[in-house]
């Protein structure tokens, strides 16, 4: 009974706490979408002179530059770009003459159902293969498993991406080397195609989750309870699920979080290899044709999500730890 | 002053002496790349392209027939040196201002985090890609690239490490004294932190050659006629169908370095069970 009734307001009690990490999490957006700006200034050559062409008088371009309101101060630019972002409006495309918001609406789903089929994936496996090889600790299982996501972890995607081709389309004709996303493919095309990209990215998200999580549950089982509920006679599945498992959910979800934000702007060499019409080469596409509106949109969304997946790790690992309610 | 370095690689398991071998065995070839290195490094030695190993060429020869082998002895001598360079960069970088960041705290320490947050949450492979395109790629844009990148990170870390220390007596006496900041930084913080920045100085080592790399892949990192692991790979990639050396042999150097240096982390890593 005492437990149920100080549970309800130590939850209370956490709601500043909360609210302050949402505050940070929006601080740091606010300060990541000035770095953004910035570094989006630097590209040489602008819209007047992308519209106008390589034959253009400086006359016209100053004037073009004028009339679009390129030659205003930078802090005015960038007070109208933000105002302009958060009522939802991203602008117009300097090359594909369309709003960005059309065109990151087309690739965002790719982006979204590549990263989400690799994370699912990757979860499960990670969390096998870290639980396991934390709960065998020294074990030969254990060795072998440490050795192998060592080396996942330190093989560029790049090799594995083209040794998976090199195996599964050259050599024995599974699989396409080139992921065809379209509306009309089938479901079972989509899926073939898709499986070298999830493939090489989860290799390398796999092991980093993998090793993060084996030394979070193994931090736990050092802890003096483990040897007290041993020593109680409690079977060890129960001290696993029952007591390690909620004390390791803090780092385990930072370290999920951590390896997932990776998936959105990582993804880059993946997609190029493959192919693959996703957000990342989207924006390699953008820097390319200097097409900043839509370089400014597609960096926000990927520190965007960097932030907002830390901070629901730092939310559940709030939830999650009692100590930290107080 | 050579035996406790002996002792230290008698201690280290199978696995860290194998990572110290390769790691002293490719920042040896890095080093003498103009002594060892069979012929010039763009000289083409052979009519035919993707030639398989023979006993003059011993890994064969590239997409235009250059000798792959003097083309992996200069391109491990980039790699090598720029990841060292920004690694090196990036902890100095990160450590001092982690260790003014803890000394001075209150507003000083607030400030540079939420700076690092900033950095931390753009994407590294995102921000070289812009800087290339702004700036043109060249060696020196590549270092600073990659040492800015991984300066949070170690910042990150350092912070930690430091914000122990702070509180600690000798720290508090040295304050008392009337040391200087930058004293007390040097003298009494540094000397408590070396071992875990060493382990984070060799894991940056190995996120920057992963990361110049990927860019060489793409064609944004070094630029012909210079050539690092990564653009090896990038160049010979026409003969990933018929599985020719050319390709292979980039990628297993690639893969021998960065996993020789994870297992030499590994084995020296802080709390690590021998």
């Amino acid at each position: 009974m005492a437990a149920a009734v100080s549970r309800r307001s130590p939850l209370a009690s956490l709601l500043p706490l909360i609210a302050k990490r949402a505050a940070s999490a929006v601080l740091t957006l606010f300060l990541v979408s000035m770095v953004v700006f910035a570094i989006s200034a630097l590209l040489p050559g602008d819209a007047a002179q992308e519209s106008l062409g390589q034959s253009a008088t400086p006359e016209q371009i100053a004037a073009l530059r004028h009339e679009m309101g390129l030659d205003r101060p930078g802090y005015v630019r960038y007070a109208e770009w933000l105002t302009d972002m958060l009522s939802g409006d991203p602008g117009q495309s300097y090359v594909a003459n369309q709003p960005v918001a059309d065109i990151i609406s087309q690739r965002l789903p790719n982006t979204l159902m590549l990263a989400s089929v690799t994370a699912v994936l990757s979860v499960f496996a990670a969390l096998a293969i870290g639980i396991s090889s934390a709960i065998n600790r020294g074990s030969r299982l254990d060795r072998a498993l440490n050795i192998v996501t060592l080396s996942l972890v330190a093989i560029p995607e790049f090799l594995v991406a083209t040794l998976g081709v090199l195996v599964f389309s050259v050599k024995l004709l599974l699989l396409p080397s080139i992921a065809l996303v379209s509306e009309d493919a089938t479901w079972s095309e989509t899926l073939r195609s898709m499986a070298l990209p999830v493939f090489s990215l989860g290799c390398i998200v796999v092991a980093q989750m993998a090793r993060m999580i084996r030394a979070a549950v193994a931090d736990q089982l050092d802890r003096s309870y483990v040897e007290m509920a041993r020593l109680k006679g409690v079977p060890f599945s129960c001290i696993i699920t029952f007591h390690v498992m909620p004390n390791a959910l803090g780092p385990i979800i930072n370290a999920v979080a951590l390896s997932l934000s990776y998936l959105m702007g990582g993804a880059l060499i993946v997609e190029t290899i493959f192919n693959f019409p996703g957000l990342a080469s989207l924006m390699v596409n953008a820097v390319t044709s200097r097409d900043i509106p839509l370089l400014q949109s597609c960096a926000m969304i990927f520190c965007a999500t960097y932030l907002v997946l830390m901070l629901v790790a730092d939310v559940v690992a709030i939830l999650a730890n009692p100590r930290l309610r107080a | 002053m050579m035996k406790p370095i002996f002792r230290t690689v008698r201690a280290l398991p199978l696995s860290g002496r194998i990572g110290l071998g390769l790691v002293l065995f490719w920042i040896a070839i890095a080093a003498l790349a103009p002594l060892i290195a069979p012929y010039g490094v763009g000289t083409f030695v052979d009519e035919e392209v993707f030639s398989p190993a023979s006993a003059r060429l011993w890994l064969g020869s590239d997409y235009l027939g250059r000798d792959v082998l003097t083309r992996i002895i200069w391109g491990s001598r980039n790699t090598v040196f720029l990841a060292l360079g920004a690694a090196l960069m990036a902890v100095a970088i990160g450590t001092s201002v982690a260790m003014l960041a803890a000394i001075r705290g209150g507003w000083t320490d607030q400030i540079l985090c939420r700076a690092m947050d900033t950095l931390i949450s753009i994407p590294s492979k995102i921000f070289a890609l812009v800087m290339v395109a702004a700036f043109g790629s060249s060696m020196t844009l590549l270092l600073a690239i990659a040492a800015f990148t991984y300066t949070p990170g170690n910042f990150r870390i350092s912070r930690a490490l430091a914000m122990n220390l702070v509180a600690l007596d000798f720290v508090q006496v040295a304050r008392a004294r009337g040391e200087r900041s930058f004293h007390i930084a040097l003298r009494e913080m540094l000397p408590n932190m070396i071992h875990p920045l060493l382990a984070d100085l060799g894991l940056r080592f190995v996120f920057v050659v992963l990361l110049l790399s990927g860019l060489s892949f793409l064609g944004l990192g070094v630029q012909p006629p210079h050539a690092d692991l990564g653009s090896l790979v990038r160049e010979n990639i026409s003969g990933l169908s018929s599985g020719a050396l050319a390709i292979v042999a980039p990628a297993v150097a690639i893969a021998t370095l960065t996993v020789g240096a994870n297992l030499l982390i590994d084995a020296i890593k802080p709390g690590a069970k021998t």
